[in-house]
């Protein structure tokens, strides 16, 4: 029989003895604060500044808009926009620009509450259905139930039940969005339980809490955060879709939704009542996402150094 | 009770296969299908054998990864198989593990100081955040890796390195035993060269049993003192290692040892060939499991299986050949 390894005492040491590795860090000088922002991930750097834009237009609402969005006007009707009129007036006389400074409020408030209440619902049921073998069959039968209706007509099913207001708006999309969340964090969940290293953290004998707090959740994370941008995005056009509709937001809290709804009758004759709320609400859900795929790169650890 | 640090005795490990749409009752994967053996402190036994032998499943039902379908796991005199999971906790201190593949067995989001603390702080090992990381240093330095490495995430480390971290994190708890599934087979020849030795002297430094699951020969014969040879989930042959190179009595272990290349230049050696896939293990053959491969099969075979028996000291085989006069027997 062979010996792969000959025998060692013909060959000289140097030749065998693994040399002690050269290395192995270098230092990579990177340029910090908003200009390296800017180099590195210049599409995270216009999310982040359209996201502030529309933040500072919905906390100063008040200061920024030119006139009360609700007052009515019947004397100027339809104007066209103008130094006055920044947007023009719909057809009760409604400043169109103070109106969709303050829909901003009602977008921001409906899309960030429904990622969040969604993330932390569903991140709690994927844990629960990814470690308890017995509950997983239940429960994701109720999500593949609640997934097999569209999100939307989940909503508009779940607003018809209640009367319009922001809070209900919110808890309809949140049920709507909490099964794809729970489904991903699950997958991810039975994912990572058979990692090599959850398994190392067992044999060093991590409790599972432990193993869960240290090893499942940090990387759910990443994913889960994408998919949170993800549903705010959604979120932000199911509640402009309910308000078209009128299941949405109720008529005296100015949302896009009901703007776009006030001039949709108009809209070939005067095309900006539609115009101007639905420019918002593409260039918010677009810096969500550019946001969104920002966070992603910056969660992931391997991917951040590259870039 | 017996000196040896871990003693295997008949250990089964069947995996359910659910039949059909219905989950009717279905058969079982024989994984391991009763293996024994024993390992003594300082000695390294290697568990040898192909894909899908059940190397890798006699490992993970040692470490409690999986529970055992029958069978005894006896680590120092105590049974650990059938503990709860509380009470196995102090236990785990005593067998670590290092994996095969260098990237996903070490969180990607935990620094290396938080990897190697993990198990001090498990076991109470180091009191207080001075004490851990005096000890997190002493590991790096023990795997050879420099002690800056501490605040630095595992992407940041080649195969090799982050291969010492896995052993630096196993050798943490101060275990009497360390199971390597696989843990060079995914680096290159150099770096294996690298962690292979490094084994060895933390062996010879800290009296550490090995426990070393591989299906490379060259790298066994090179490090083992003892080594078992797994065949559709049993031992076919176990023994010492210049018994097991020099002559192997089952002719399994022959035709492997056929397999290992000879880094000689025209040199000519005899290479048996099998015929034929290994058998499917939910349905292994009758009689003796190697015989639809074996190029000495006679018709005992078929019907009898043979058991493992001592056939000189040192070495046991299960094979009937050695039932046969020495003249017919051609391991003899």
């Amino acid at each position: 029989m062979s010996a792969a390894f000959a025998d060692r005492s013909l060959i000289p040491d140097h030749v065998v003895a693994a040399p002690d590795l050269p290395d192995i860090f270098p230092t990579v000088r990177r340029r910090g604060g908003i200009v390296g922002l800017i180099r590195r991930h210049p599409t995270t750097a216009i999310g982040l500044a359209l996201l502030a834009i529309m933040l500072i237009c919905a906390v100063f609402a008040p200061y920024l808009a030119t006139v009360d969005p609700t007052a009515l006007s019947p004397a100027r009707r339809t104007r066209v926009p103008s130094a006055q009129y920044w947007f023009g007036t719909d057809m009760l006389g409604r400043d169109v620009y103070s109106r969709v400074i303050y829909g901003t409020r009602v977008s921001l408030i409906v899309g960030f509450s429904v990622a969040f209440l969604a993330s932390v619902a569903g991140l709690a049921i994927g844990l629960v259905s990814g470690f308890v073998r017995v509950l997983d069959g239940v429960v994701m039968r109720i999500m593949d139930g609640l997934m097999s209706i569209p999100p939307i007509l989940l909503a508009v099913a779940l607003m018809a039940l209640t009367r319009g207001s922001v809070g209900n708006v919110v808890t309809a999309i949140t049920i709507a969005e909490i099964p794809r969340v729970a489904r991903l964090v699950r997958g991810v969940v039975l994912s990572l339980r058979e990692q090599p290293y959850v398994d190392g953290a067992v044999a060093s004998g991590t409790t599972v809490p432990m193993i869960i707090w240290r090893h499942i959740l940090p990387n759910t994370l990443a994913p889960l955060s994408v998919q949170a941008t993800y549903i705010c995005a959604s979120a932000m056009i199911t509640e402009a879709i309910l308000s078209f509709i009128g299941a949405g937001t109720p008529p005296n809290i100015p949302s896009w939704g009901n703007i776009m709804a006030d001039g949709r009758a108009l809209w070939q004759v005067k095309p900006y009542i539609v115009f101007f709320p639905g420019v918002f609400l593409s260039l918010t859900v677009l810096a969500v996402n550019l946001v969104g795929d920002g966070l992603r790169d910056a969660l992931d650890p391997r991917m951040a150094k590259r870039l | 009770m017996s000196g040896h640090l871990l003693e295997v005795n008949d250990l089964k490990k069947h995996f359910p296969v659910r039949g059909g749409m219905v989950g009717g009752k279905g058969g079982a994967i024989r994984a391991v299908d009763g293996v024994s053996f024993s390992v003594d402190r300082g000695e390294t036994l290697s568990i040898v054998g192909e894909s899908g032998c059940g190397k890798s499943t006699v490992g993970r039902a040692i470490l409690r990864l999986m529970d055992v379908t029958s069978g005894q796991v006896v680590l120092d005199g105590t049974r650990i198989d059938d503990m709860s999971a509380g009470s196995m906790r102090p236990w785990r201190r005593r067998i670590q593990v290092v994996f095969q593949d260098p990237f996903s067995s070490l969180n990607p989001r935990m620094k290396v100081r938080d990897i190697l603390a993990e198990p001090l702080r498990n076991f109470g090992l180091a009191r207080g955040s001075k004490a851990t990381e005096v000890r997190v240093g002493e590991l790096l330095d023990t795997v050879r890796l420099p002690r800056d490495a501490a605040s630095r995430f595992p992407h940041e480390f080649s195969g090799g390195q982050r291969q010492r971290i896995g052993i630096a994190r196993a050798l943490a708890p101060e275990p009497d035993l360390i199971i390597c599934d696989e843990a060079v087979s995914a680096l290159d020849v150099s770096v294996k060269a690298q962690v292979v030795n490094l084994l060895q002297d933390l062996q010879r430094d800290l009296g550490l049993a090995l426990l070393f699951i591989s299906h490379d020969l060259a790298i066994v014969e090179h490090m083992t003192h003892r080594v078992a040879v797994m065949y559709l989930g049993q031992i076919v042959e176990i023994a010492t290692r210049t018994k097991i190179f020099g002559q192997p009595k089952h002719p399994y272990t022959f035709a492997l040892l056929s397999a290992v290349p000879v880094p000689q230049p025209g040199a000519s050696r005899t290479r048996v060939v099998l015929s034929g896939d290994v058998p499917s293990p939910i349905n292994p053959p009758s009689g003796c499991r190697f015989h639809t491969r074996c190029p000495f099969v006679f018709d005992r075979c078929k019907v009898e299986e043979p058991h493992l028996r001592a056939i000189s000291p040192g070495q046991e085989a299960a094979c009937h050949l050695h039932d046969l006069p020495a003249e017919q027997n051609p391991l003899a």
